[in-house]
């Protein structure tokens, strides 16, 4: 009979046991020894019935296919722009990506993307060796100019977003802030400067404390109470 | 590289205002703790907003310098850590880091705030060498108002340690302090971004910031170092406003130097 | 036979730990055991320059251990590596390597570095417990954590966790350990002096408990970083 040795959404270190039974089922961030399924990274438990994962709350990007992240241009070869990705590789954005123009061989790809640029793209493939192909050729995707660039926990992303873009909607809405959330964890954010501010603070509360519930509340309390005015939640713009 | 993010600043200083809510002329949350490393002669840890270092003072016996036969000396190191920021390398000493220990070395010695007399043991032979070593634990802007001010601190928190047979006896303190006056320099860098000038500038804010001044001042309200950098020429008008707004400020940083 | 400072033979000094003290890592550790603090910062996985370092396999691990230069109770320690700082930073490699699946980062790099602001005995054991703390942090991918400790042969018995004063006691042999905590296996062992096979087994037996107790320290570490967050919510 298998047993479950940790209560649901607690905190876990690499090595620790967490449940005994060959019936368990180890999810990610786990692995079986023998009869113990174990962590092998830092996170909160998730139990559903005998499957057993972590939620990591640490750790950098991962970069996977038809992910929207936000890169810098950090080099320019003959072939396109190689692009940081704040993960442990670099991608490729090629010249034929880039752009529905037709690009001459010869022509200056500074016009088009220069160094130190960030652009929103979207990863189009991961190879084993993790080679990493970028496209700019889809609805929403573009050259970000003004504004700044703020980095989050990667993990905490999706928090940062929200159900259906909940979340980040209710920041742009109180502050009035333009907000470009990567899957990198590159939060892009462009406002009047008090606003800005505002913004800036509430992401960040949204990472420190998305493991805490009622977030939504928290962040919509804070924004009130920092921009004087109602917050209304759950509209999606 | 960073127009982009420059002007975005600017937008900002525009307004009176910094990315973290700051004003124009305020430094960041600063904290200082002494003898943070047991086995230095002195030490003092300092913090400003998120930079973090340690200076650590070892004394040692030498020779005087054959020009100055009743001088001891100082000889200030800076390691920028990798352990304190991705952008640091290992390896021999950046000129960042020999740039940073090199104004902290003038602003000490030519504050005359240590009596090289007094650290001459016997003339033409022995004297203290103070090692002043500042080591980054977390970098995040303005390293050198944090390590001067560490420096000073640690200076005034050693104590000399026995000598026996013209052996340093490390272990065995007494309760001699440094031949230290009042002048306890601090120094206060200021930038120039565009027509605005900062203080405290975070890494983000170094990155687009046009020219900075380091100014040491001491206690008596002297200048006793000073070091341009960025590669933007300073008007005297500039200069001027640069060495107001660092004489303002010092007094802040002084409040720490209990 | 008692110990210089009254510990039990199986009694380390007292331990201090916390998790993330350097913001701009991507995971970060103290660890203070008497009056040894060791500093850790990972950074990675991470671009690996130059490119011929590279391995298309799997990711590397550099680990770099090195003490302040006003760290010691003796001299200065001049910057820059010496061949015991190297040897050091290479063993320390070894000790944390077996728990990292390096195969998910290929091409890439993790570096570990590990400095010493203040040294009494046992730093690269509490530079190991250090990175170890700080590769968790960093949200890797690992087997368990290491836990690691000094123990030997002093007056002819077998301690845990040598003092400098004991380190410098006539006859002393100095094992440094690392321990796997779920396994027991050992991941660094070194000895300098002359020991007995029994007393080697003794002492290592003592060694692994003390590991375990390190490892309870760890992982209490860790947790509390993160739970943090809660209280001051």
């Amino acid at each position: 009979m298998s047993e479950i040795l940790i209560k649901d959404k607690e905190i876990v270190v690499p090595g620790e046991n967490l449940a005994k039974g060959m019936d368990c089922l180890p999810g990610n961030g786990t692995y079986r020894d023998k009869e113990f399924i174990v962590a092998s990274k830092l996170g909160m438990v998730n139990v559903d019935g005998r499957a057993l994962k972590i939620i990591p709350l640490s750790g950098k990007y991962s970069p996977k296919r038809d992910d929207i992240i936000i890169g810098q241009v950090c080099d320019i070869v003959f072939s396109g722009w190689r692009v940081e990705t704040n993960s442990a590789y670099q991608a490729m954005l090629n010249v034929r990506d880039a752009t529905s123009e037709y690009i001459e061989k010869t022509a200056d790809l500074t016009k088009y993307f220069n160094f130190g640029d960030y652009i929103v793209a979207k990863i189009t493939n991961v190879t084993s060796q993790k080679l990493i192909d970028l496209t700019m050729k889809a609805p929403g995707l573009h050259k970000l100019s003004g504004g700044r660039i703020i980095k989050i926990n990667t993990n905490k992303v999706p928090r940062v977003i929200g159900k259906q873009g909940s979340m980040v909607s209710m920041v742009k809405n109180a502050t009035g802030c333009r907000i470009t959330v990567g899957q990198n964890g590159l939060v892009w954010i462009d406002g009047e400067p008090e606003n800005e501010i505002i913004a800036v603070d509430a992401v960040k509360m949204i990472e420190k404390e998305s493991h805490i519930s009622g977030l939504t509340e928290r962040i919509k309390s804070f924004l009130e109470k920092s921009t004087g005015k109602k917050v209304i939640v759950g509209e999606v713009r | 590289m960073y127009e982009n993010q420059k002007q975005h600043i600017i937008n900002f200083l525009n307004k009176g205002l910094r990315f973290d809510r700051r004003k124009l002329d305020e430094y960041r949350d600063i904290s200082l703790e002494t003898g943070v490393s047991k086995n230095a002669e002195g030490s003092a840890r300092v913090r400003i907003g998120e930079t973090d270092l340690i200076v650590g003072i070892k004394l040692e016996l030498g020779e005087p310098y054959p020009d100055s036969p009743d001088e001891g000396t100082i000889m200030v190191g800076a390691e920028l850590l990798p352990l304190s920021n991705p952008e640091f390398e290992s390896g021999p000493p950046r000129i960042e880091a020999i740039e940073l220990a090199r104004v902290v070395d003038r602003g000490i010695r030519e504050s005359k705030v240590l009596d090289f007399k007094k650290l001459c043991i016997k003339k033409g032979e022995k004297i203290w060498i103070v090692i002043i070593d500042i080591v980054t634990i977390n970098v995040d802007g303005n390293l050198f108002d944090a390590s001067a001010l560490a420096a000073m601190a640690a200076l005034k928190d050693a104590q000399l340690p026995k000598i026996k047979d013209n052996k340093i006896l490390y272990k065995e303190p007494t309760k001699d302090k440094l031949p230290l006056s009042a002048k306890e320099p601090v120094a206060v860098t200021v930038c120039k971004i565009g027509d605005y000038l900062i203080i405290d500038p975070t890494s983000e804010e170094e990155k687009v910031i046009d020219a900075r001044l380091t100014v040491a001042i001491t206690k008596e309200g002297k200048i006793c170092a000073m070091q341009k950098g960025g590669t933007t020429p300073l008007s005297a008008g500039d200069i001027d406003k640069m060495v107001e707004l660092a004489a303002k400020k010092c007094e802040e940083l002084r409040k720490y130097l209990k | 036979m008692t110990r210089p400072d009254k510990r039990k033979i199986d009694e380390t000094r007292k331990i201090e730990a916390k998790a993330g003290i350097i913001p701009r890592a991507d995971g970060s550790a103290m660890f203070k055991i008497g009056n040894t603090i060791a500093y850790a910062a990972v950074y990675g996985p991470r671009n690996l320059y130059p490119k011929f370092l590279q391995n298309p396999q799997k990711g590397i691990l550099r680990c770099s251990y090195n003490m302040m230069p006003f760290s010691g109770s003796g001299d200065r320690v001049r910057p820059g590596s010496s061949r015991r700082s190297r040897e050091i930073s290479m063993v320390t490699e070894k000790a944390l390597m077996p728990v990292l699946n390096l195969e998910e980062y290929p091409n890439a790099v993790i570096d570990i570095f590990i400095e010493l602001p203040q040294t009494d005995a046992g730093t690269r054991c509490a530079g190991i417990c250090a990175a170890s703390i700080a590769l968790a942090d960093a949200g890797l991918v690992m087997k368990s954590m290491v836990s690691s400790i000094a123990v030997g042969l002093v007056n002819d018995e077998p301690v845990a966790d040598l003092s400098k004063e004991e380190e410098d006691i006539e006859g002393t042999v100095d094992i440094p350990i690392a321990v796997l905590p779920r396994t027991g296996e050992l991941t660094l062992l070194q000895l300098d002096g002359e020991i007995k096979k029994e007393d080697l087994q003794k002492a290592i037996e003592i060694g692994k408990k003390a590991c375990l107790k390190i490892n309870d320290i760890q992982k209490k570490t860790l947790k509390d970083k993160y739970k943090q967050v809660n209280k001051d919510v």
